[in-house]
């Protein structure tokens, strides 16, 4: 493991009027990957971005940067730089001197400002566009020349918050590949703050899953997707059918009134917990077959997927995922692999539920 | 659609016509013509040739820009600290207050406290340096000048502070920019238009201030303003002070020029041709 970049330890924000946007966040932030904060709009994950670039104070903790405290550092003086939301590109300036603004005021020689403003533009796949006025290019394309200005300043870290989502769905698609392609050719650090989860599932190496002011998970985006460690993150990242459960022993898990094998264990006996079931792991069979039996009630053609939605006998609404479309009978049943199903304890915390899945993954 | 739009606009153009148009040709007209109402350009001429107007009409340029230029360095630095405070709709009530007042209420109010017997000079006298001579001088007509126009200059650049985008001043910040920088590189340049606003709301009315000019600045002060009272009022000359009214106007027109934006030009980028 490389020397941590930044690191954030029992970071606390405490707004005047009693409000906690943040507690208790610890990250660590390792050279050259590509992170998310993921999380609902209000969840503080903006808040974590600001306090790395330095536009907010930590109420308690220390914010570490190569190891050394930032907490005091005023933003100018800070290596990172950051893609705001709404681009904040200067009216005022040509494509050109936003680009070129950092350099400008290094004071850097006038060859050397103009060389590396125009190879910023090309990485970004604007070249030509330097003398073009800020209201005459698109909204993706002003995308670009916000990206463009941040990383020509050759920063360690670079900060994103939410820069893809005032695009449409076609361009925020190309500007995922694009972000991650500039991310591995630069090989400097990425955090991209997005409440799309497809999005940061997509990018990056590590996510952190923010939800009221707390982390509530991080890890690869497998990790998070496939072992979630609780109701909120299961809903949040992808689609997932949640039921209340009980293990009965380990391995061996209760719910709509049946014994499954699963792949979970390290729980009490009888402990109550919820089930995760992704709706593209549920695979339609006849009724006879099925683990389950449930009634189609609705079923929509998603285009790459059907979706369709199934009432068991107790009233519980499955979501399920299929590439061939439901025909025949309105009974139809669902299999699924042991591995498939996803145990929660409630209000389990990430290093417990790190250590426990350590612990029987080993055996 | 098109039709009741029109339909709408006619009170507008009546009133355009009626109260702008015909006021400027009559006042073209007079200047041409002479106390016998006969075409001539000699009202013209005589303001030429005369060093007593051109005089006057660089006092009138100076004044004027005096009172522009303390007016600006007082309301920049009043706006922006008005744009960071929280009461900030009753400071602004308080600005734009005074302007409610009558001018010549303002103007009595003034040769109060800065007459020999008046309260600055009490105070003067208290401390040991009074009484002082105050009133009808360059520097009480100044003040007041400065201190009538100020809430004309401070509210195009609080509002013109106001739209500036904070994320702006982060994003240079961010960049790297001290404070000062910042405010020379972004805030000022976006905020230009608010002070091109504040000038010409200042500097033109300043241009033919008459009536502080006699008040305030006991006629020492002469500026177009006054030449235009002394014409109509007391010579009964109406094609010379028509004629400076339509130089005034020009002046005007001048400063709105200089004031409007222009297309900044394009830099030369040899190698790096659009597309």
């Amino acid at each position: 493991m490389a020397a941590p970049i930044i690191e954030l330890r029992g970071i606390t924000k405490t707004y005047d009027d009693g409000f906690t946007a943040l507690s208790n966040i610890n990250m660590t932030i390792e050279p050259g990957k590509f992170y998310s904060l993921l999380g609902p709009s209000g969840s503080g994950k903006t808040t974590i971005l600001r306090l790395i670039a330095g536009f907010t104070n930590a109420t308690t903790g220390s914010i570490l940067f190569e190891g050394q405290k930032i907490n005091d550092l005023p933003a100018n003086q800070r290596k990172v730089n950051t893609v705001f939301q709404n681009y904040a590109l200067f009216p005022h300036l040509d494509v050109f001197d936003n680009v070129a603004f950092g350099l400008n005021l290094q004071k850097r020689p006038k060859a050397e400002i103009k060389k590396r403003v125009l190879d910023a533009l090309k990485l970004v796949q604007l070249p030509g566009y330097a003398n073009r006025e800020i209201s005459e290019i698109s909204g993706g394309q002003q995308q670009r020349v916000a990206i463009a200005r941040a990383i020509v300043n050759e920063p360690k870290v670079l900060l994103l918050d939410e820069p893809l989502s005032a695009l449409d769905m076609k361009l925020r698609q190309d500007m995922q590949y694009e972000l991650r392609e500039l991310q591995q050719r630069l090989k400097i650090t990425f955090i991209f703050v997005t409440h799309d989860q497809e999005e940061a599932l997509a990018m990056s190496d590590e996510i952190f899953v923010v939800n009221d002011g707390k982390i509530l998970q991080s890890g690869t985006p497998v990790d998070i997707y496939d072992e979630p460690i609780n109701h909120f993150v299961a809903n949040f990242i992808g689609e997932s059918n949640i039921l209340p459960g009980k293990m009965q022993a380990d391995y061996q898990v209760e719910f709509v009134g049946k014994t499954f094998e699963c792949a979970d264990a390290g729980m009490k006996p009888n402990e109550k917990v919820e089930v995760v079931l992704r709706p593209e792991d549920l695979d339609v069979t006849t009724a006879e077959q099925g683990k389950l039996v449930v009634t189609v009630d609705t079923q929509l053609f998603r285009g790459d997927h059907f979706e369709i939605i199934g009432i068991d006998d107790d009233g519980n609404e499955w979501l399920i995922h299929s590439t061939n479309p439901v025909r025949g009978g309105k009974h139809i049943g669902l299999t699924f692999e042991p591995e498939d199903i996803h145990v929660m304890r409630f209000g389990e915390k990430e290093a417990d539920f790190d250590a426990r899945l350590e612990q029987y993954e080993e055996d | 659609m098109k039709q009741t739009k029109r339909f709408f606009m006619i009170p507008y153009f009546i009133w355009i016509g009626l109260f702008v148009v015909a006021p400027l040709l009559l006042i073209l007209y007079q200047s041409l013509t002479n106390n016998q109402h006969q075409f001539t350009f000699q009202n013209y001429v005589t303001y030429g040739t005369s060093s007593t107007y051109l005089h006057m009409s660089l006092n009138s340029l100076w004044y004027a820009f005096l009172i522009t230029v303390i007016t600006l360095l007082i309301s920049y630095p009043a706006a922006y600290f008005l744009s960071k405070l929280k009461h900030q709709q009753l400071w602004l009530l308080l600005i734009i207050l005074p302007t409610w007042i009558n001018l010549l209420l303002k103007a009595y109010a003034f040769i109060g406290l800065l007459s020999r017997t008046g309260s600055v000079n009490s105070f003067l006298t208290f401390v040991g340096i009074g009484p002082q001579q105050l009133l009808f001088s360059d520097g009480s007509f100044l003040l007041v000048a400065t201190y009538i126009e100020i809430p004309f200059m401070i509210l195009p650049i609080y509002n013109a502070i106001v739209e500036l985008n904070p994320a702006l001043i982060n994003a240079s910040r961010d960049l790297g920019a001290t404070n000062w920088q910042t405010f020379r590189r972004v805030i000022f340049p976006l905020t230009i238009s608010g002070v091109k606003a504040g000038v010409q709301a200042v500097f033109i009315p300043s241009l033919s201030l008459f009536m502080l000019t006699r008040l305030i600045g006991g006629n020492r002060v002469i500026t177009l303003g006054t030449a235009i009272e002394e014409h109509f009022m007391t010579t009964m000359n109406w094609g010379m002070g028509s004629t400076i009214g339509v130089v005034l106007i020009v002046m005007m027109f001048i400063i709105m020029a200089l004031t409007n934006d222009r297309r900044k030009k394009r830099r030369e980028l040899n190698d790096d041709e659009e597309n």
